[in-house]
């Protein structure tokens, strides 16, 4: 269908006409321009209805025209819950309603509105739950009928993830909100040398200026923001980000500012908060339909998009603003039939006289008090007006005016997200009606009317004075300090009571939650006084506009209902983010590190399949993964029998050096060093002060002063911080670097590995006399200079090779070179697992838990007795001397037949869990299961039987047996 | 005519529970109130508890119930249940990791069951299927350790592997292109959510229906032994109690200090955050240690989402940008499709961290103070069985079984309850 005419410019500020666009809605197609959101092009087309409530499901139409209200929530493709009054059209899109059964346009749901007197506040916690008059329905039975009423759009699991990204920015002062008081702000800040960065939510500067009436001339706003906008656009310091989203204050003045399809993330030495304030609905019986709107909204609409939002209006009104809206209204070809004043009089300013000058009817004293819907309460057709009598309370025979546009112009409410967020204090002010800033934070400043100025020229000087004092709090010299402005104009613009609550309902105070007066009274007659939990009980202002409108009504009923000051009742908490953000937008990219060691492409060219290691990825086995089993096993076979090479290079590095080094170490770990001999390797073993066992490893002495440390793959990033805080404290004369990244590692292990390393390491003496198990060198591998470590996991003869991570890959070729003749292989950290578990060897959170102490884990032999101190130490005699309940055992299965019990299947003992395994696996090499467990105390002797439960609650039974399984006398590995 | 700003006026008719019909039925709004209206407090109670959360509230109605204790005042300085109870993920479950903790929360489980009917009040219990999700050897080798204490103890969990998760939950991403694939999880079909509020309401009501006296914006500050009890000066006068407990998470340290001792606890923000509703796609409740996610959809259709514990100790309920953008990270790695979603609102609590990831309950070195606290991540899925057992403890005076494991003392005699391995989430 083709767009109504719109208005002439200079109305229709926003839209390009020569650029049409064309979409769909709900299946029809609806013709825009560019510029237009989806809920102007849609009025443009006089199409009214763009939602259903949320319970009620009741038709609504834009409020605010602002992106500050859930009536204009709408579905795109894959993207439930948009914002139609802040979503730009473009070519094609499809657009279509939500939260209805069969269409927008008649949703069968709208049953539910004829109900609503059966759903009193808090109705689900009273009903559902228990056998009662509906049919014997338990909340088992009712749930999923609820359950598949709830929510509003509808995601589609299929969509794909888009594209998001992220910026930092820096810079002296931030000033959100790019009104007249915002450019101001800016202006001055600028003026004085401040970086400045203005952003603002709409598509141009101006704010108000942009849309309101300022005056008794329709030009008044525009010709101030031409004048201000061409300021700042002249301005070198300040930079103007538009159509962008300050979305909340974080600490520190730091600010995510949303545009497109990105997250800025801003830090400012100075926030200056310029944003406004949102015009506030009334609330009486059908306040909620199709045609009531903001008079701000109706303004939005004619100068923003040229849209005449009616054509038949009532002004309803409490300010002289809204006398401005009748102007606008009336010279945008729109019949007013009336201004119903809620004030005795109107004022006597010169816009209010402007529009009495026209010989509009002003009907003084009275308030709307419920409008007639049209068909299928899609429209209104009317309104029913009464005399007010009393605060709330109005008197009155139906007399109605037929309208299809009723404006509310009653009052304000400050935008005071960003001030909430950081902390700030507001306090009801009796005399304006108003939230008023009683205390801001250090470096945020606000301005304008969140500031409680209204005056046009007042904001302007206000702007200038915030400005001021954000470059002055910046260390800027910004001259002498500006005039204040004498008044503030907020005095008659909220009236203080805009509530007629209607004996038959349907006055809603929430229009996202379909909350009525009663709603909000009767969850005080529960007794949910405090409001707070009339929030969480009623659930006003829980909705997707989080009680922008409601929040201020419901603040003055609970006053009422319990005869205090609204500022001793307060507002319930902001919580960012200040609109609604995407998933998205705060994922970005979702950069994931990744640690890859120096040789990852050659495991890759050799087929490994890789694993996660905390940040790393390692070889888990070489080769396809149908063949898992197999690779495994000839893995472990080559390293048993010929030679097999493994990365390390995700070990943890760390060098200790210094007069203290060896002292540094005595303290972090369990073990003695300071006569440690250089040249020489010492297992290292880690509690922390509970005693727990946190690492291990090995430390190389080389030399008096230096001793290099491994740690655990995921483990070292953890003791490299802790031995720094460790030392903040002790003041050793150490010093410790963390090199695992400098450094990569290989070991190559198994009988030949001695004469593989030959090959190509000539300048060590690699005989057994010469360079004994346990002992360290260096040297060079292939003209690589290296650090030699004769350490071993696996049990057998063989050598870590420490080398500049740059030369990782010409290590791992030259090693894979050299070995080649002797049947060489590159094994992955299952077959590592086998062969360690083989030789008995532990790992660290597997074969430990949360509370081991180095006892229980048979690990007592690493513990010096003679030092006076180490971490843990203390701890660990404590839990001795209590008695050690537990203990890791080696363990065989009694039945060789019995399957392989897997890791953490529980030892049971008289239907007691005394422990589980941690380790299990049928050894090729030995030919049977063996495996580590945790055994209570007097289950752990050599010989000693006990049960496990294994999969099925099948017991099998296994035998205390020493480890290590393999090679006990440890002949292989000191070769 | 005259119409007056609002003309129900109460009627102080009997509470309802037939359903519906009645209130639509009924001209005038039924106003009996849940809580009485705040009353001056009294001089002397043979309880006071400190602290008017969920715990707390709890353990006033089952001192009530079971004990007949009813001169009792639960004080808090905010408003009611407004701490962490107000603050929490809404998860009940009992797949731990030890006998002693997988024991206590079973009782828990099996309280909450039943307390809707109970209360009268509808919690909107529901019992949804929780997946532990795990993404490393090491994360499933724990998952099994957890299914089997937890088969043996006779709570309903199991070990399930990545393509039963993938037919179970098949919102998942289950691609193994990613950072963090999916190799399993621990499922535990009694997992649910309730409406956490209301079920501190419940016992709120439960309590005041007996006796008890709810005092809101009451804080405690100051702590002194007397003579046959403690006192407690508040700001609003002050009043001697026989036996005082506290309940009163995220300040448990600070308050134990008044009273005169320490506790191992450090105090870390938890946060959270929520969704605009959407029609229910997801049934499951989702949690990932690796990932530190944990995701259920509400009852009103919106997505409650947490994750890892802030890093740092603080004693503040203050929100961060980088929460929620790590959480958004992780969580669109596991639901890609959920990109153009949008969160509505974020908010933090406090949580009571002890070294072995398991709360405190019992007596305290200070005579007729006890205490409830500790609560980490795990404070609301405690809440009817630290109610009941701390009510019989402070009745008593002595420590049932069920609580032993839990004493303050264990710290200093090494009898820790290690349930690091149970933490849906990273600390």
């Amino acid at each position: 269908m083709t767009a109504m005419p719109r208005l002439a410019a200079p109305n229709g500020l926003l839209i390009d006409r020569n650029r049409p666009v064309s979409f769909t809605f709900e299946g029809r197609e609806i013709q825009g321009f560019h510029g237009d959101t989806i809920a102007s092009a849609l009025l443009g087309a006089d199409v009214k209805v763009l939602s259903r409530s949320f319970k009620y499901h009741r038709p609504r139409g834009p409020l605010t025209m602002a992106g500050q209200d859930a009536n204009t929530l709408v579905q795109l493709p894959g993207e439930p819950n948009v914002l139609a009054d802040r979503t730009p059209i473009r070519d094609g899109l499809v657009v279509k309603g939500q939260n209805y059964r069969g269409s927008l346009e008649d949703d069968r749901l709208m049953i539910l509105d004829r109900f609503s007197r059966f759903m009193p506040v808090g109705f689900y916690y009273k009903t559902f739950f228990k056998p009662g008059l509906f049919g014997g329905g338990s909340w088992k039975f009712w749930e999923p009928k609820i359950r598949a009423m709830a929510g509003l759009g509808v995601v589609d699991l299929n969509h794909p993830h888009g594209y998001y990204d992220k910026q930092y920015l820096f810079h002296d002062v931030v000033v959100v909100g790019g009104g007249a008081a915002g450019m101001s702000a800016a202006l001055k800040a600028a003026e004085a040398g401040a970086d400045t960065l203005l952003v603002d939510e709409n598509p141009v500067l101006g704010g108000a200026l942009s849309y309101a009436r300022f005056g008794p001339e329709s030009d008044g706003g525009r010709s101030r923001m031409q004048a201000l906008a061409a300021r700042v656009a002249a301005e070198p310091r300040i930079t103007v980000m538009t159509d962008a989203s300050c979305q909340g204050w974080f600490a520190d003045n730091w600010l995510p500012v949303i545009r497109g399809k990105r997250l800025y993330k801003i830090r400012a030495k100075a926030v200056v908060v310029a944003t406004g304030s949102m015009e506030q609905p009334m609330v009486f019986r059908h306040n909620d339909l199709p045609g009531v709107m903001l008079g701000s909204a109706a303004q939005r609409l004619i100068r923003h998009y040229g849209v005449r939002p009616g054509s038949r209006a009532v002004v309803a009104a409490a300010n002289s603003d809204a006398y401005g809206v009748a102007l606008d209204l009336m010279e945008a070809g729109i019949d007013v039939a009336a201004i119903v004043d809620l004030r005795p009089e109107p004022g006597d300013d010169e816009v209010t006289k402007a529009a009495l000058a026209t010989g509009v009817t002003v009907i003084p004293g009275f308030t709307p008090w419920q409008t007639r819907p049209g068909f299928g309460m899609r429209s209104i057709v009317g309104v029913e007006i009464a005399r007010i009598t009393g605060e709330g309370r109005a008197e009155g025979e139906g007399h109605s005016i037929a309208c299809d546009l009723l404006c509310m112009s009653t009052g304000y409410s400050p935008t005071a997200h960003l001030l909430y967020h950081s902390g700030a204090r507001l306090e009801y002010d009796e005399a304006t009606a108003m939230m008023a800033i009683r205390r801001l934070p250090d470096h945020v400043f606000a301005c304008g009317s969140v500031n409680g100025v209204f005056d046009i020229a007042a904001v302007i000087q206000d702007g200038e004075r915030a400005g001021w004092a954000a470059a002055c709090d910046i260390g800027l010299d910004a001259g002498p300090e500006p005039a204040a402005p004498n008044r503030t104009g907020a005095e008659g613009q909220t009236h203080p009571w805009p509530i007629f609550s209607h004996p038959k309902g349907k006055d809603f105070v929430d229009f996202d939650e379909d909350l009525q007066v009663k709603d909000i009274l009767n969850a005080m007659a529960d007794g949910y006084d405090h409001v707070e939990l009339v929030k969480r009980y009623s659930t006003v202002g829980m909705g997707p506009s989080q009680g922008r409108h409601s929040a201020i009504t419901t603040m003055r009923l609970v006053a009422k209902a319990q005869g205090v000051s609204p500022a001793l009742v307060g507002t319930t908490t902001s919580r960012p983010p200040y609109q609604p953000e995407t998933f998205g937008h705060l994922a970005g990219r979702g950069f994931e590190p990744v640690r890859l060691t120096p040789m990852h492409h050659r495991h890759l060219e050799a087929g490994a399949q890789m694993m996660p290691a905390g940040l790393w990825l390692r070889p888990a086995y070489y080769g396809r993964k149908e063949d898992r089993e197999k690779a495994i096993a000839a893995e472990a076979l080559a390293v048993r029998q010929n030679v097999g090479i493994i990365d390390v290079s995700t070990l943890g590095g760390l060098e200790v050096r210094g007069p203290d080094a060896a002292e540094f170490l005595n303290r972090m770990y369990t073990f003695a060093y300071l006569k440690q001999p250089v040249g020489r390797a010492r297992y290292v073993l880690m509690t922390d002060m509970s005693g727990v066992v946190t690492d291990d490893g090995v430390a190389c002495r080389f030399s008096d002063q230096h001793f290099y440390v491994t740690a655990t793959t995921s483990g070292a990033q953890a003791v490299y911080q802790h031995m720094l805080l460790m030392n903040a404290q002790w003041r050793l004369d150490v010093d410790v670097t963390n090199v695992t990244a400098s450094y990569c590692g290989v070991n190559i292990a198994g009988p030949k590995s001695r004469e593989v390393l030959a090959r190509i390491c000539s300048d060590v003496d690699l005989s057994a006399e010469a360079f004994p198990y346990m002992a360290v060198r260096t040297g060079t591998v292939a003209g690589i200079p290296a650090r030699l470590l004769r350490v071993g996991f696996v049990g057998e003869l063989g050598y870590e090779i420490h080398a500049p991570a740059s030369c990782g890959e010409a290590l791992w070729d030259a090693l894979m070179e050299a070995g080649r003749d002797f049947g060489i292989r590159p094994f992955g950290v299952e077959a590592q697992r086998l062969l360690r578990l083989e030789k008995g060897h532990i790992i660290i959170g597997q074969d430990t838990d949360g509370l081991t102490n180095p006892v229980e884990a048979a690990m007592d032999w690493a513990i010096s007795r003679n030092k006076p101190f180490f971490v843990g130490g203390r701890s660990i005699a404590m839990q001795e001397a209590r008695g050690i309940t537990r203990m890791l055992v080696g363990f065989e299965l009694v039945d060789p037949k019995a399957p392989v019990p897997e890791e953490c299947h529980l030892v049971v003992r008289d239907g007691i869990i005394t422990g589980r395994v941690t380790s299990a696996v049928r050894s090729p090499t030995l030919g049977k299961v063996v495996g580590l467990a945790y055994v209570a105390r007097d289950q752990s002797e050599i010989g000693s039987r006990f049960n496990i439960k294994i999969a099925g609650g099948r017991m099998i039974e296994a035998k205390v047996v020493p480890v290590p399984f393999y090679d006990p006398e440890n002949k292989r590995q000191e070769l | 005519m005259v119409h007056y700003w609002y003309n129900n006026k109460p009627a102080g008719v009997e509470p309802v529970a037939l359903g519906l019909l009645k209130f639509g039925l009924r001209r005038t709004y039924p106003a009996k109130r849940h809580f009485p209206k705040a009353k001056e407090l009294k001089r002397t109670y043979d309880v006071a508890i400190i602290g008017g959360g969920g715990h707390g509230l709890a353990a006033a109605y089952y001192l009530a119930r079971d004990w007949g204790v009813t001169n009792v005042a639960v004080l808090d300085k905010g408003y009611l249940a407004g701490g962490n109870t107000a603050r929490n993920t809404t998860i009940v479950r009992s797949n731990y990791l030890t006998p002693e903790g997988v024991r206590f929360y079973d009782e828990s489980v099996r309280l909450f069951r039943d307390l809707a009917e109970e209360f009268d009040y509808n919690l909107m219990y529901s019992e949804r299927g929780h997946f532990t999700l795990a993404h490393t050897d090491a994360a499933l080798r724990t998952m099994r350790w957890r299914a089997e204490v937890n088969k043996h103890m006779g709570v309903n969990s199991e070990l399930v592997l990545r393509d039963d998760v993938a037919r179970m939950v098949p919102q998942l991403n289950m691609s193994e292109d990613v950072r963090y694939p999916i190799l399993g999880a621990l499922y535990h079909p009694p997992g649910a959510i309730a409406r956490h509020d209301a079920v501190a309401w419940g016992y709120a009501r439960g309590a005041a229906d007996r006796g008890v006296e709810i005092h809101q914006l009451t804080e405690v500050t100051a702590i002194r032994p007397s003579p046959g009890g403690i006192e407690l000066t508040t700001n609003r006068g002050t009043i001697h109690a026989g036996k005082v407990l506290q309940a009163t998470a995220g300040m448990s340290s600070v308050v134990a200090k008044m009273a005169g001792f320490r506790l191992p606890i450090r105090t870390i923000p938890l946060q959270a955050c929520v969704s605009l509703p959407m029609k229910p796609f997801l049934d499951a409740i989702i949690v990932s240690g690796s990932l530190h996610v944990y995701i259920s959809q509400s009852a009103r259709g919106e997505l409650v989402m947490g994750g890892s514990t802030d890093p740092y100790q603080l004693y503040s309920t203050r929100s961060t940008l980088d929460f929620k953008e790590g959480l958004m990270m992780h969580m669109l790695e596991l639901f890609p499709f959920l990109s153009e979603v949008r969160l509505l609102r974020q908010w933090a609590g406090m949580a009571d961290m002890t070294p072995d990831f398991s709360p405190i309950m019992g007596l305290t070195p200070v005579e007729n103070y006890y205490i409830d606290a500790g609560w980490g991540t795990y404070g609301f899925k405690a809440t009817p069985v630290s109610g009941k057992r701390m009510a019989e403890t402070v009745a008593t005076g002595k420590v049932p079984d069920i609580l032993a494991p839990f004493r303050l003392d264990r710290f200093s005699t090494f009898d820790l309850v290690g349930e690091k391995g149970a933490a849906s989430v990273g600390h």
